[in-house]
């Protein structure tokens, strides 16, 4: 694994540590908000807040699809499976997820729902043709980087005919969540410095969808990679456009990800996929053109729309601070079910159940870091 | 094997599958007994045909473990059910320093099983047993209806005796003691999870399975004030770690860099979003034994064979917290903590 390696060599991340120790202006405060789940892990798995001056924090951000998921939709996937008698396939890391009446989908297998851990779409397709007798619905989720395979799964069950299979589209939008987090900084919000942007996701729609960030907010932003030593650099990246009064979308992740993305890719979510009015994130509240869902020409293949659904009002459970914790402006320790009540083993909030989730992080691998 | 009377038409092993008449007590249970089990298993104390087998323990305190298997699947690179059962077992009563003398097996059959993959398996079983000279003495057989298992499980208990003048347990662990493994990690979880039926890739990683016994025999010799070993089967080695710490009062303190890890498992956890501290081992061990004895121990596991990459990866410290911690490759510093729920469901 050489190609790995390259990326996690201790030397090259002494020499970065020393560069940013370098770069750092002792005078102020450098707070970087890492929007994705997958950096957060890495500084934590990593230990790389060790490695960094004490004016340089890192802010953990909204970006774990996992943990932005409203209860409602959780709770909307349970009936599907206990009500209306549907295969439900879904990612493994949903399986616990708190929903509404401290259900999640893996107790509702355990009470008997036909509920299928699987690691890819072709997966449900595959369960589909086995059973042509059975309704199987796939619960798609995530950010910008899975919605292509979502999106090739519905012309393959369109292109075979495959009358049993419908997606259950819980698809967002990164850049929206983004805007709404920068238009509510400052007082009352996160305070924040820059940005290190999500790059798996560029991968997909290219840097250029996040040039609002230094347009309308004034904050500079990094497209990163997820290996430690590309967390690092983009770091210094950030602090380098700070000190000289820089403001622009830079690429780190120049292996992947260009200003433009993957047009193919592109294509293929618009010919799928509609923007949604509006959709709910956890801890954001509802926000305008921020989700998916399937285009008309596919609304056969919509879950929501084969099968009628109604949820009533699910309630978040009390003290729990996942909404402000995605949003940047508390930290987990600033939670009092954190490390009580709320543990991985018996999650309360969305941020403690994946492991890319602020929560988790801080408890899994940095709980020595404070007080007991 | 001479034709048994009792049975003039001999079991199909070939196209045949279990049924319910093979747990019923019958005819039919007999003859899966002396073809499948017997015919393979044979020993002494076995061909008796008891319900129980009796022997005359030698001489010393005796250890006795029991574990279930349920691997899926039950075939993988480098191993089966079968002989992980046995080294399951004979490892479980080696870590207390035990010479493992017997085992007896229980199996659970599902009603549809292919008697040519339970003769696989039993062979295997047989193998591993004679291998490593701990015979399967007595044994119990189940069928259950289709459905109702996942083809075979198989329970192997095993008894042994430990020498006099070693005293290893889990709660033995001190501030200072030093922290060894005996080879690379995460091998078995990795090649069960090559072939789970909806996961399928390509790694040329065998499972580790083994029987240990060799080894601590080795080491107890050697090193007797040894405080504890342990084999980090399932949860890896963050698990045991956590239950040492857990179950002595202390903390630990483990270098990443000094941690051995193939390079093909390390490139398949990436891949499945897996750290390879959590993943299961069959055929590894974690020694724990007072500072000045490191050294001396480290040789001798490198000079046997189940050992010849074992690696000094760290320290027992004092910690009323009990945290595992670990000083990343990057020279960063992180818990290692216990699994929550289950990330990898039933590789072992
Ligand atoms: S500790 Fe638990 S309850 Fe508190 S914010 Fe985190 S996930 Fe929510």
């Amino acid at each position: 694994m050489k190609y790995i390696d390259e990326f996690r060599d201790r030397d090259l991340a002494r020499g970065l540590a020393a560069a940013i120790a370098a770069a750092a202006d002792p005078t102020r405060q450098y707070r970087l908000m890492e929007f994705c789940g997958g950096h957060t892990h890495a500084i934590f798995r990593y230990g790389l807040a060790d490695l960094m001056p004490a004016n340089v924090r890192f802010i953990h951000g909204p970006g774990c699809p996992v943990c932005v998921l409203p209860m409602a939709r959780i709770d909307h996937a349970i009936t599907l499976a206990t009500q209306h008698g549907v295969t439900l396939c879904t990612y493994a890391d949903l399986m616990r997820v708190p929903a509404g009446e401290r259900r999640s989908l893996l107790k509702a297998k355990a009470a008997g729902a036909d509920i299928r851990m699987i690691y890819s779409t072709s997966d449900a397709l595959r369960i589909a043709r086995e059973d042509p007798g059975r309704q199987v619905v796939f619960f798609a989720i995530g950010f910008e980087t899975t919605t292509p395979p979502t999106a090739v799964a519905a012309k393959v069950a369109r292109a075979e005919g495959l009358e049993n299979f419908s997606i259950f589209c819980n698809h967002v939008l990164t850049p929206p969540a983004l805007r709404t987090i920068l238009a509510t900084a400052g007082p009352d919000g996160v305070r924040l410095d820059g940005i290190l942007g999500p790059s798996h996701v560029s991968t997909v729609i290219g840097s250029q969808p996040y040039g609002f960030v230094p347009q309308l907010f004034g904050k500079p932003v990094v497209i990163a990679g997820f290996e430690p030593l590309d967390v690092m650099q983009s770091t210094l990246m950030l602090i380098r456009q700070l000190n000289e009064g820089r403001c622009e979308v830079e690429n780190q992740y120049t292996r992947t990800v260009t200003a433009e993305g993957n047009r193919k890719a592109q294509a293929l979510m618009a010919e799928v996929f509609r923007p949604r009015e509006t959709f709910e994130w956890r801890g954001l509240g509802f926000l305008p053109d921020s989700a998916l869902r399937l285009a008309d020409d596919y609304a056969d293949l919509d879950a929501e729309r084969r099968f009628a659904v109604t949820i009533g009002e699910v309630r978040e459970v009390k003290g729990c601070e996942c909404p402000a914790i995605l949003r940047g402006v508390k930290e987990p320790t600033d939670c009092k079910l954190f490390g009580t009540v709320c543990t991985p083993d018996n999650p309360m909030g969305s941020c403690m159940v994946s492991s890319e989730g602020a929560c988790a992080a801080y408890w899994s691998y940095g709980r020595f870091r404070y007080d007991h | 094997m001479t034709t048994d009377r009792r049975f003039p038409v001999r079991l199909d092993l070939r196209h045949g599958t279990v049924d319910m008449s093979h747990g019923a007590g019958g005819r039919a249970m007999a003859q899966l007994i002396a073809e499948v089990f017997q015919a393979h298993l044979d020993n002494d104390l076995l061909r008796q045909g008891n319900d129980q087998a009796l022997f005359t323990p030698p001489p010393g305190r005796l250890v006795m473990s029991t574990d279930g298997h349920v691997v899926s699947p039950l075939f993988f690179p480098g191993g089966d059910i079968g002989c992980l059962s046995v080294h399951g077992t004979i490892n479980d009563v080696a870590m207390a320093g035990a010479r493992p003398l017997y085992l007896a097996a229980g199996f659970i059959l599902e009603e549809g099983f292919a008697l040519q993959d339970l003769v696989r398996i039993v062979v295997s079983m047989a193998a591993a047993a004679n291998a490593a000279g701990v015979p399967v003495v007595t044994g119990d057989t189940k069928v259950v209806e289709r459905g109702k298992g996942d083809g075979v499980f198989i329970t192997t208990t095993g008894v042994g005796v430990v020498p006099a003048g070693v005293t290893i347990s889990g709660d033995l662990a001190r501030p200072g003691d030093a922290i060894l493994v005996s080879g690379s990690l995460g091998d078995h979880g990795v090649a069960v999870l090559s072939r789970r039926e909806n996961l399928g890739f390509e790694v040329k990683i065998a499972s580790d399975t083994a029987a240990l016994h060799g080894l601590v025999a080795a080491m107890v010799a050697a090193v007797p004030d040894l405080h504890c070993l342990r084999d980090p089967t399932r949860g890896g080695l963050a698990t045991t770690l956590n239950e040492l710490a857990h179950q002595s009062g202390v903390g630990m303190r483990i270098r990443e860099s000094a941690i051995p890890v193939h390079p093909a498992v390390a490139a398949a956890c990436e891949l499945l979003g897996l750290d390879p501290l959590y993943v299961a081992n069959e055929g590894k061990l974690i020694a724990i034994c007072p500072a000045a004895r490191a050294a001396e121990l480290l040789a001798v596991m490198r000079a046997h064979p189940l050992g010849a990459a074992a690696s000094l990866i760290g320290e027992v410290v004092a910690d009323p917290h009990r945290f595992v911690q670990m000083e990343t490759a990057f020279g960063g510093s992180r818990i290692v903590d216990w699994l929550a729920g289950e990330q990898l469901p039933r590789i072992c």
